[in-house]
């Protein structure tokens, strides 16, 4: 899923400042998941602005809502009665639905959440990055591992000469992701195919050739 | 012969090689190349000038090279992944080429993390392997690595690094492997103070044959402090260096230090002269050139032969 991070309150106050009526807008996808911009935080982040206005002996009107899906335009079409009656929109959700929220209201949107990476949970309040969506996916001749996110070079052929104790040279919290990929080659008894030649990367699927764009004919 | 190197030359006769290398300054100090260069050059059959080292800005590895060559004598370029692409990386090889540097060290880099600019996105568009493969196709078969062809393609040596002791161990002469069907000519290895271990991994290498399609020159550095042994145990990653080395240096006086160095550097050369595959020593004495020509003679490789 897409994590994210709410961001310093203060950055959110900055923004919204000139702003006496708002609409922060919530998603029910991977920000719920991750706990940055589902409806709890967006109660949170409401009381929390409230909270800091009457600091300044000023007031402000906030309305909540949290949509079920904020990159999809037909829940963005619910906030359409509410837009009317504010002056900025405050959105938890990802980039993606910050910018689809921009592009149907003419109305100022601001994110309240920093989006981070494509990540799976290792365990409770832990998401690690594992998808970096090169478009042309290679973990099926890495035993399962991505050496594209997971090496801090993105070397595609083994480890560079700095793995320690098994960790990678950037942290001793980081493993080294070729050393992963060695083990996990070994457990599955296809170490020699390590030795295979991964060719220079066509870094066009991965965004080099510009902004990406999938269309299925069948559905659209 | 493929290249006009003076290094392809000292091994095709089947010299033992010595290469060592200069730093460039951070900043505009073309006298402090000449400097270190001069103390070193009857020493050495290549000198490689180090590309933005621990990923600091430094004066560019292709204008030492061109320094260096201009002093009539023989640099190796060193060239890192993180700092650019496949057009930057091919465009400087043709301009080094030009000017007239013949021998190139292909390396991913230190992580950006490491350095003055740690802000900085590292590159990283190709490894380590494909700009091996890269420059070997632009040698032999006169392509970029887009596959068009070059007029006037660039001639030079291959090299690329070798470490024997980062994890995991049991996959380094595999990689090293990849590196020769890469097309790699010669591979530095990593600093050498860990002899068994370095003896057990150049066994693996002989036993594919692998010494046979390239020249392993052993990476060599002098220890100036017991200070220094300590920080590159526990600080330089990917580094091997056993308490027994830790141990020689605090058994003589900080003053007599340097000199155990310095011994136990040809100590080493001695016995790896001894060691199956090894093609030669890279001298690695960090802001210590001057000290270079002890080794060399001490070991017995002066002098250099000519070619």
């Amino acid at each position: 899923m897409i994590t994210a991070e709410q961001k310093p309150l203060q950055e959110i106050i900055g923004y919204i400042a000139p702003y006496g009526k708002i609409l922060v807008v919530g998603c029910n996808e991977c920000v719920t998941v991750c706990a940055a911009g589902g409806r709890k935080e967006v109660g949170l982040l409401a009381s929390a602005i409230h909270l800091d206005r009457l600091k300044q002996g000023k007031t402000i009107d906030i309305k909540e809502i949290t949509l079920e899906r904020q990159c999809d335009p037909e829940y963005v079409e619910e906030l359409v009665s509410s837009v009317g009656e504010v002056d900025a929109i405050v959105s938890m959700a990802c980039g993606c639905g910050v910018q689809t929220i921009a592009s149907r209201y003419k109305v100022p949107v601001f994110p309240a959440v920093n989006t981070k990476f494509m990540g799976a949970s290792k365990s409770q309040g832990i998401w690690e990055e594992r998808c970096q969506g090169c478009g042309d996916c290679m973990l099926g001749i890495t035993g399962g591992i991505c050496p594209v996110a997971r090496c801090s070079k993105s070397l595609l052929n083994g480890p560079c000469g700095g793995t320690s104790d098994g960790q990678c040279e950037i942290s001793p919290d980081t493993p080294c992701a070729w050393r992963l990929i060695w083990e996990r080659l070994v457990e599955l008894g296809i170490e020699d195919r390590y030795e295979e030649l991964n060719m220079a990367k066509d870094w066009r699927p991965a965004g080099g050739a510009g902004p990406r764009r999938i269309i299925r004919e069948d559905l659209a | 012969m493929k290249t006009e190197s003076r290094l392809e030359k000292v091994l095709a006769a089947g010299h033992l090689a010595v290469t060592s290398e200069v730093g460039p300054p951070r900043g505009c100090g073309i006298e402090i190349v000449e400097k270190k260069a001069n103390l070193i050059k009857d020493y050495v059959d290549g000198i490689n000038i180090t590309d933005n080292q621990t990923a600091m800005v430094r004066m560019s590895s292709i204008a030492g090279g061109v320094i260096v060559k201009q002093m009539g004598l023989d640099p190796i370029i060193q060239m890192v992944a993180r700092d650019r692409n496949r057009l930057a990386m091919q465009a400087d090889i043709i301009g080094a080429y030009s000017l007239g540097i013949n021998t190139m060290l292909c390396l991913s880099g230190d992580h950006p993390k490491f350095g003055d600019h740690p802000n900085a996105k590292g590159v990283y568009d190709i490894d380590s392997i494909n700009m091996i493969n890269m420059v070997k196709n632009m040698r032999d078969e006169g392509i970029f690595q887009g596959g068009a062809e070059i007029k006037n393609p660039p001639k030079m040596f291959i090299g690329a690094a070798a470490n024997p002791f980062a994890d995991p161990f049991e996959l380094r002469v595999a990689r090293l492997a990849k590196k020769v069907a890469a097309g790699v000519d010669f591979v530095q290895t990593q600093c050498i103070f860990n002899l068994e271990k370095f003896e057990t991994w150049m066994a693996g290498v002989v036993d594919r044959g692998l010494h046979e399609k390239v020249s392993v020159l052993a990476g060599i550095t002098p220890m100036k402090s017991v200070g220094m042994a300590r920080y590159m145990k526990n600080k330089v990653p990917g580094m091997d260096v056993p308490d027994e080395v830790i141990k020689r240096l605090e058994g003589v006086s900080k003053e007599k230090q340097p000199e155990e160095g310095i011994k136990m550097a040809i100590e080493q050369i001695q016995r790896l002269k001894e060691c199956k595959g090894v093609a030669g020593f890279h001298i690695m004495a960090i802001e210590w050139e001057e000290r270079v020509h002890e080794i060399v003679e001490g070991a017995g490789l002066y002098p250099r032969p000519e070619v």
